[in-house]
């Protein structure tokens, strides 16, 4: 016998002691729990956002559309940044005042690559205010998952408030299982040592989350 | 190396070692309380909390009650993905199919997350006799790794050491398994963080193999998600080439909806975070983006039996967050490594014996290591009633009864020689002697007297055959003396 015919045939071995016909799964669970915790206006979702990010020690900048090239310039510059990792499909327009070597991610390149690189600037899927997290999916302006994780500064631009939802249930609604998702609150950081808090072991030990306002530059014509 | 739990003295004997190293208990206290009171915050801060939990426990449990169904589904949309399943009934077979998808990468080493159902296996070791070399890459499991210890704790497992005893040991070990701790290193976490930061890069860089674990994986889209803080996790997940992961199989959830609990739950109870740093989920392989080969290897390894047991059961609805042991006082002066497993605290009381079975001392006294206070039932995010499995165990060791051993039916004999009997003295007397723990499960154990037998199952059975069990009263005398200003104020009456 195979060891997966062994496995399921203990299982239902092991629930012989129970009923047959279960309830199906739609009424197995009472699903009482809130969709969102408190009521508040879309604005104080969004400052609610910036709060919790910064809570967990991630640095957080909002500015207008108009504003964004410049200001995502002047947080590279800010770091001294010679080299930023792009996404293959972020848009052209907001790296129209950057002076850093852009460096395209590439299929090609490697994790040495990547190690070089001195920052990265991608968008994201969605952000979750209660938490405090932004969700990246690989989409085209957040490329592949590596490239947000080898560099040592990230940096992540939210549309508010399209891309904010409140909470974890909203957000998991938003986005798509089949994509690789990665989830990120706050930098890296580990409470190994007699639990005292320390940013950045193994991940990006800078985080800045740019809450943008409307509509990118190219766009934001009203 | 000393890596495994193979020979542990029973219970009582490695908790009284415990108690008495002051340092080891110095370090709990410091660490439970810390991590106990931020958790209640945590979770103070969601209003449906006890309906988060009622959830959570009503998807394990109807998972469980299906389960031969959801892994069906599990295994279609993992290979839908472009996964691999295999299916190992025990360790042995679990660590032959990942040292083989080893061999065929020719690789020579893999890095590894924080997985407890590696430990579970002794996986490393395994690779070892192989000729592979397997990393640990989380933080604390390097420090582990490197001073040839065993995890005391399950989020935090080398919570026994100080800062200075982890300097010491990347000042001497380190160089044996790559870079070398930096000249001069102090005992400041942040040095201490970036000293395994860039010990652990150069491996992480050049891996390409990375085994983990997985903390859920859901039925309905194969999806496998892993929880963390460092970014360790991240690395192996998506810089190898190869990635295996090995997973229990009561890590099952029906639905991706399902995640909406345990990810509210999960990181509150853990590390009393509203969430964690880092989430990966990942549905088998993507293009372009990750490895290009998953595995997934589903273990059973006593779960089965586990399932068959109508009240223990419950203990796979586990989530591994690691609260239990914060609030047990039992745990807070014993340490984990007393527990002999993987699984210390309240939980591993209660699941190891019934992974392994009874038959060994440790395993024949881990019910025996608790107070049955009740904390761990209190703060258990999937709401299992601890206490009530541990009783149930009790009696089983001492009384016997039928059991299912690798999937048969077998009736257990009662402890041989009063082995449990000399466990369960031994284990009160060791309680007795250290009334601090007895007080702190004194508080609880009013709001818990439903678990009080009025008749010692088990070994005290023959005890209490003429004497009746003092009820647990209502109150502690200490409790009393403290609410009424010594008998000076209104003493009318316990507190419920
Ligand atoms: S038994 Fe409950 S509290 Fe303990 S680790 Fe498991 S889920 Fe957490």
């Amino acid at each position: 016998m195979s060891s997966r015919d062994l496995i399921l045939g203990r299982v239902r071995h092991a629930l012989a002691d129970l009923a047959a016909d279960p309830a199906p799964y739609a009424q197995a669970v009472e699903r009482t729990y809130l969709r969102e915790h408190g009521e508040r206006t879309v604005e104080q979702t969004v400052a609610l956002l910036a709060e919790n990010l910064a809570d967990y020690r991630a640095v957080v900048h909002r500015c207008t559309g108009r504003q964004m090239a410049g200001t995502l310039a002047r947080l590279l510059s800010a770091r001294g940044a010679r080299t930023v990792l792009v996404p293959a499909g972020l848009p052209s327009d907001w790296l129209t005042d950057v002076t850093a070597d852009r460096v395209p991610d590439s299929l090609l390149s490697t994790a040495y690559d990547l190690d070089r690189a001195d920052s990265v600037i991608t968008g994201c899927a969605v952000a979750v205010a209660e938490t405090g997290t932004i969700v990246l999916d690989g989409g085209p302006d957040q490329g592949r998952r590596r490239i947000t994780l080898v560099p040592d500064h990230h940096i992540c631009v939210v549309r508010v408030p399209g891309q904010v939802v409140s909470s974890v249930p909203q957000a998991l609604e938003r986005l798509d299982p089949a994509r690789p998702l990665t989830w990120i609150s706050g930098p890296s950081a580990t409470s190994d040592i007699e639990l005292d808090r320390v940013e950045g072991v193994h991940g990006p030990r800078n985080l800045e989350v740019l809450l943008v306002d409307g509509q990118p530059a190219a766009t934001d014509e009203s | 190396m000393s890596g495994t739990f193979v020979g542990m003295p029973a219970f009582p004997k490695a908790a009284h070692d415990a108690v008495h190293n002051a340092t080891l208990r110095a370090n709990l206290r410091h660490a439970t309380t810390t991590i106990r009171r931020k958790r209640a915050d945590a979770v103070a801060e969601l209003s449906d909390w006890a309906a988060l939990r009622e959830a959570g426990k009503q998807i394990k449990d109807h998972t469980l009650r299906n389960l031969d169904r959801y892994l069906e589904q599990l295994e279609s949309a993992v290979t839908a993905a472009g996964g691999t399943v295999h299916w190992a009934a025990d360790a042995d077979e679990a660590n032959r199919i990942v040292t083989g998808l080893v061999k065929a990468t020719g690789e020579k080493e893999v890095v590894k997350v924080k997985s407890m159902a590696t430990q579970e296996i002794g996986l490393n070791e395994a690779l070892e006799a192989a000729g592979i070399r397997a990393y640990e890459t989380d933080l604390a499991e390097l420090i582990v790794q490197l001073g040839d210890d065993r995890p005391s704790h399950i989020l935090v497992p080398a919570i026994h050491r100080n800062r200075g005893e982890i300097r010491d040991i990347f000042r001497s070990e380190m160089m044996r398994w790559g870079r070398p701790a930096p000249d001069g290193l102090t005992d400041t976490p942040a040095e201490l963080a970036e000293a395994a930061r860039l010990h652990l890069r150069e491996k992480f860089l050049r891996a390409k193999v990375g085994v983990s674990g997985a903390n859920f994986m859901v039925a309905e889209t194969g999806t496998l998600v892993v929880v963390e803080s460092e970014g360790n996790g991240r690395m192996c997940l998506t810089l190898p080439e190869t990635l295996i992961s090995v997973v229990g199989i009561e890590k099952t959830v029906p639905t991706w909806r399902d995640m909406e609990v345990f990810l509210q739950t999960l990181p509150r109870s853990s590390t009393a975070e509203r969430m964690n740093p880092y989430t990966s989920m990942w549905t088998g392989t993507t293009d372009g983006d990750g490895p290009r080969a998953f595995h997934l290897v589903l273990l059973d390894n006593g779960r089965t039996d586990t399932l068959a047991d109508a009240v223990g059961r419950q203990a796979l609805r586990c989530i591994r967050c690691s609260a239990c042991l914060n609030v047990c006082p039992v745990y807070e002066r014993a340490g984990g490594h007393a527990y002999g497993s993987v699984y210390p605290g309240p939980i591993g009381a209660i699941l190891s014996p019934q992974l392994r079975g009874t038959g060994s001392d440790i395993d024949a006294s881990l019910p025996y290591a608790s107070t049955l206070c009740g904390a761990c039932y209190e703060v258990c995010p999937v709401a299992i009633d601890i206490p009530e499995v541990l009783v149930h165990l009790r009696e089983r060791v001492a009384q016997g009864g039928p059991v299912t051993r690798a999937g048969t039916k077998v009736v257990l004999k009662p402890a041989r020689g009063h082995a449990a009997e000399r466990a369960a003295m031994r284990a009160a007397r060791w309680a007795l002697t250290h009334p601090g723990a007895v007080r702190a499960g004194q508080r609880l154990a009013a709001r818990t007297r439903r678990f009080h037998p009025s008749r010692l199952p088990g070994p005290g059975k023959a005890w209490t055959a003429t004497r009746e069990l003092p009820t647990v009263p209502r109150e502690s005398f200490g409790a009393w003396w403290k609410r009424t200003d010594g008998g000076t104020r209104d003493g009318k009456g316990g507190s419920r």
